[in-house]
């Protein structure tokens, strides 16, 4: 073994008796060397040279792949790992293993389907009028005034082994009463050395939406949440103008507080209240925001001296889940370890048809988490991380545009399919439509580009028409993308195949598949506008629109130069107006710019957080909201009241045809490309399953760890010729240039 | 001595304060509060009122630099810019904007940046010093036109370039060193020996070329003559003499920069995955997170200054004939 070498390298070194030289011996060049210093170099020989099997670029420590350990990277620090402020999708890759809320998403089940997590069940809303009587399921939503979501909590989950819980003999807290003494030598979490934990309860998870409410914690979805939990804003009024500053007295000003729309009913049930009608709340229930969180965890790292040493809840999360951060150094890395009190959850046993036969049903019923352990390192470049990937090293990888080619190319339908290199290897390939999309908008609040006149809707859609976006993903995506017929992207209810799920006034279906319609349909559309051949017919000017772009690097260009063109196809004189966010941002809000493109990922799979990008009263300029391009419709937004209420079912999927229509008519977006994802994973990875909304599928993964051992080692031998030749130049550089320096010394003048 | 090293404190003073300042001008200029506020709390689902709260809970609720609204001194007092400066001149940097405690930051991470640039300096100057005197040995030769010729080469290519060609050959080709990586302990050292190669292959073009200039002006004098004259070896009066007379134009060059070792570099930290200040200093930069920038140029311009001081106290270590008064 390599180390072993090492070791007895070392030992042989060390047992040697040191030659002295007396002070005035003289080592002149050509006389022998010291017998020492040649012994010294043979004995070194073997360790340059390395017997062992042991790959000499393994970044992890020896021994270590051969654990039950996920390895991968991320590339950007975690700002939040509090769950109340977290919002951001790499966060979530380290949060959605350790906090559990009520409920998940199925891992194979397609549409997306909620299932119970720290819920021992999925909650069926209870609606109510003003005075309170039930009412039934179909109750009109004008008619209901609340609805009460009462949330089961699964017995017997406790949370992870915490300071924050250890108690003395007399079952005070532990660490709840530090000194500045007591924090002596203290630098980070694992140096407290006791423990604890106790069961989960309902007081966990009404503590934690109190805390949604804390002004000091500047949640992200407290300003969605007081619209809809009862006294969700009251009580972000109280605690505003009562809490301290004193972070122990926030914490019990936030225990004292009670919301009126949150009820613990007993120890495992809590009731949450909502305002009128909201289907989508169940989809909140799934994401961190709603995850239980102990006061003793929050009061524990509140206490004075914590903060000084960066032992904060934002950086040492809590949770009931099945791993813990055992390692938080998001400098270089996070390790995430089998949370021990994590012991209720198994493997799922149904799937979608195809899942059995294709293996991916195997575990079914095993104890989950399959992976002892997950290794996460920060990785911000492309071509390390991808050259890790390579070597082994990092278990699974996206693909980075750089590297798109020689990972995968496409097959004769179409379709990628790996290269050659990669099959080799073992490697496989996932890909999968996100839930998301990149638009091209029109500020409908322009006078030339926006507006409801027929003209302004002509050249919208002469515009959605020449962007030709098969091209755009293509040469800008390595083709991961697929053009968006509309607002909701492939996997969202409301989402239509086929020849009925088209845009006509861009498409046209022929020979079985969507065709973009031809240039000169775009023109004649431009005709009709009143602006032949890209002149205003009025005023005989050339049409010019402004493009608000986001260009920080050389990439750019080539990008914007693309947009110019496809507008030019037109005669339309697009002038980029490149900028930084900020400022982009900026002109969004003041509804200055007139095109520009952006994009939505999906908080939760309903039509709804699509729709609702274009629905008036969300229109940004007027209203802060999320309605970039400002459109709005009477007809759309009325229908809009009416679809986000509903259940799934024929009735929706019609409101939501109608609603598609509109847009499309109206053409406040380009519409643009819904994104496809492609991830890799080496062949010792399984039961990795593309899901886009579950955060939390660590838990499922299975490892073959000694094969992983196995390749690593055949991948990365130790390539030992350029050392050698490095020596032998060295030595045929040197000795000439010594055996020139004693001649030049030597010779004389004349 | 003192007296002058006094006096150079005292100058730093407004020095400090003008750094600070351009810093918080060109920051602000960039970035308003709001839009760190956006930044920090995320692009979704952000209203006014969370906006607002966020730049009260963070010290960004007041004018920047004057207050015209606020009584008397106040009006300079009570703005970001005095509130947020003042503490940095007793090393109190705060909290970043989204919490943590940055002085404990970079006492953290000011290692990793020594453990790359502390070998990249030693070992650097042992090569191009030695390198520079060879080449000095064989001047007007082709062996030092040919040497000029390769190190203007090596000078000429990017720093970027050396860092991927020395990553695809060490480590994806030949298989002998972690591509990218940090450990603590005994663990670091097979993480340091790329970086650290990549570096020093990196300086020695333009750090032997400029140490061959100092030392061609120097064999030029007549004490190397003299030298020579009363029958010294070459290598007795290069090594001996000549290096010993070029240490005070060497040492201006390196002293200045020790200070500055615990900044760390930016691509490099960045490329080989060194949680150093370098990348400490950049994420802070994309993340808008002034409370970061704000201490580390602050740190930045008071190393300089110290290192410049170190430089002139270093003249009277190697030459007796200077005196600073």
């Amino acid at each position: 073994m390599w180390s072993a070498n090492t070791t007895e390298t070392r030992k042989r070194v060390k047992g040697r008796v040191p030659v002295r030289h007396s002070p005035g011996a003289r080592l002149t060049w050509g006389q022998a060397a010291p017998p020492s210093i040649w012994r010294i170099l043979l004995l070194t020989l073997p360790f340059v040279a390395g017997c062992g099997p042991a790959p000499w670029n393994d970044p992890y420590p020896r021994g270590d792949a051969e654990g039950n350990t996920f390895y991968t990277s991320f590339e950007e620090r975690p700002k939040h790992l509090d769950p109340a402020r977290s919002y951001s999708s790499n966060e979530y890759a380290f949060l959605a293993q350790i906090y559990e809320p009520p409920l998940q998403y199925h891992l194979f089940f397609r549409p997306y389907r909620l299932v119970p997590l720290s819920a021992a069940e999925v909650p069926e809303p209870r609606y109510f009028d003003e005075d309170g009587k039930p009412l039934a399921k179909d109750t009109p939503a004008e008619a209901i005034a609340y609805s009460d979501y009462l949330i089961q909590i699964r017995p017997g989950i406790r949370f992870q082994p915490h300071p924050a819980f250890a108690q003395a003999a007399d079952a005070s807290y532990r660490y709840h009463r530090l000194t500045e003494g007591d924090l002596a030598g203290i630098n980070r979490l694992g140096d407290f050395e006791e423990v604890g934990t106790r069961e989960l309860t309902a007081e966990d998870f009404a503590h934690q939406i109190k805390r949604l409410a804390a002004p000091w914690l500047h949640s992200p979805i407290a300003g969605v949440m007081q619209n809809y939990i009862r006294g969700f804003a009251d009580l972000a009024k109280q605690l505003e103008t009562q809490a301290s500053s004193d972070p122990v007295a926030r914490v019990q000003a936030l225990r004292d507080a009670s919301i009126a729309g949150v009820e613990v009913v007993d120890p495992q049930t809590l009731r949450i209240r909502v305002n009128g009608k909201y289907p989508q709340f169940a989809y909140w229930l799934a994401m961190p925001f709603f995850a239980p969180m102990p006061w003793e965890a929050e009061h524990f790292y509140a206490q004075p001296g914590m903060r000084e040493r960066n032992i904060v809840l934002d950086w040492y999360p809590v949770g009931t889940g099945p791993y813990m951060l055992s390692e938080n150094n998001p400098n270089l890395r996070m390790v995430l370890s089998r949370n021990p009190n994590f012991d209720w959850e198994t493997y799922p046993a149904e799937g979608m048809p195809g899942d059995l036969e294709a293996g991916r049903l195997a575990d079914a019923g095993r104890p989950l988490p399959l992976v002892d352990s997950a290794v996460f390192s920060l990785e911000k470049e492309d071509i390390p991380r991808w050259n890790k990937f390579l070597q082994g090293y990092y278990d699974n990888s996206g693909i980075a545009s750089d590297a798109f080619d020689q990972a995968v190319r496409l097959g004769a339908d179409g379709e990628p399919i790996l290269t050659p290199e990669m099959e080799s290897k073992g490697i496989e390939l996932l890909t999968a439509v996100e839930p998301s999309i990149f638009y091209m908008g029109f500020n409908m609040l322009d006078p030339v580009i926006g507006g409801d006149s027929e003209r302004a809707r002509l050249l919208r859609r002469a515009i959605s028409i020449a962007m030709d976006y098969e091209e755009f993903i293509s040469i800008f995506a390595n083709g991961r993308g697929l053009p968006a017929q509309g607002p909701i992207p492939p996997g969202i209810f409301g989402y239509q195949e086929g020849e009925a799920g088209i845009n006509p006034y861009v498409y046209a279906w022929r020979d079985g598949r969507p065709v973009r319609r031809g240039i000169e349909e775009a023109r004649r559309l431009m005709e009709q506008a009143g602006y032949p051949g890209g002149r205003d017919q009025e005023t005989g000017r050339s049409l010019s629109i402004n493009f608000e772009a986001v260009a920080t690097g050389p990439d750019d260009k080539s990008r914007l130069n693309w947009i110019r063109k496809q507008f030019a196809k037109l005669g339309i004189e697009l002038v980029i107006r490149s900028t930084d966010y900020n400022r982009f941002q900026e002109k969004m809000r003041n509804g200055t710019g007139q095109v520009f493109m952006w994009g939505w990922n999906a908080d939760y799979p309903d039509p709804e957080n699509f729709l609702f990008l274009l629905y008036g009263p969300n229109g940004k300029v007027e209203h802060q909201g999320e309605n970039a391009s400002n459109y709005s419709n009477p007809d759309f937004d009325r229908l809009f009241n009416v679809m986000k209420y509903m259940d799934d079912g024929a009735e929706r999927a019609a409101v939501i045809d109608q609603m598609v229509e509109i847009a499309r008519r109206d053409a406040p977006w380009t519409w643009g490309f819904n994104p496809k994802s492609f991830s890799l994973h080496h062949q010792w990875v399984h039961n990795a399953v593309p899901n886009q909304m579950a955060n939390n599928t660590l838990k499922y993964r299975r490892l073959d760890p000694a094969l992983r051992e196995r390749l690593r080692v055949e991948w990365n031998p130790p390539v030992l010729w350029p050392l050698w030749s490095l020596l032998g130049l060295a030595v045929v550089l040197i000795l000439p240039a010594l055996w020139l320096v004693r001649r030049r010394e030597r010779s004389t003048a004349l | 001595m003192t007296a002058y090293i006094i006096r150079r404190l005292l100058y730093a003073i407004p020095i400090l304060i003008g750094v600070n300042l351009i810093t918080f001008v060109l920051f602000f200029v960039l970035n308003s509060p709001d839009e760190m506020a956006r930044m920090h709390l995320g692009e979704k689902r952000v209203t006014e009122e969370a906006i607002a709260g966020w730049k009260r809970e963070h010290g960004y609720d007041k004018p920047l630099l004057f207050n015209a609204s606020a009584p008397g001194l106040a009006r300079l007092t009570d703005t970001i810019f005095f509130e947020r400066s003042v503490r940095l001149f007793v090393f109190d940097f705060g909290s970043s904007d989204d919490g943590r405690d940055i002085g404990h930051d970079i006492s953290q991470r000011m290692w990793p940046s020594l453990a790359i640039a502390v070998p990249v300096l030693l070992v650097g100057l042992a090569v191009n010093i030695s390198l520079a005197l060879f080449i000095v040995l064989f001047r007007a030769t082709f062996v030092d036109l040919g040497s000029v010729v390769v190190l203007v080469a090596m000078m000429s290519i990017s720093g970027l370039f050396y860092i991927i060609g020395g990553q695809f050959l060490l480590s994806k080709l030949f298989h002998l060193v972690p591509i990218s990586g940090y450990d603590t302990g005994q663990n670091a050292w097979k993480f340091l020996i790329l970086p650290v190669i990549v570096g020093v292959i990196g300086g020695i073009g333009a750090g032997t070329r400029w140490y061959r200039t100092l030392f061609l002006e120097e064999v030029s004098k007549d004490y190397v003559r003299t030298a020579r004259a009363k029958g010294l070896g070459e290598r007795r009066v290069l090594f001996r003499h000549v290096l010993g007379n070029a240490l005070i134009p060497i040492l201006t060059g390196v002293v200045v920069v020790l200070p500055l070792l615990f900044m760390g570099s930016l691509i490099t930290e960045s490329f080989f995955g060194i949680p150093g200040l370098g990348s400490y200093t950049i994420d802070a930069i994309n993340n808008q997170d002034f409370a970061i920038v704000r201490a580390m140029v602050f740190l930045g311009a008071v190393l300089y200054i110290l290192g410049l001081l170190l430089t002139d106290i270093s003249y009277t270590l190697v030459d007796p004939r200077v005196r600073l008064q």
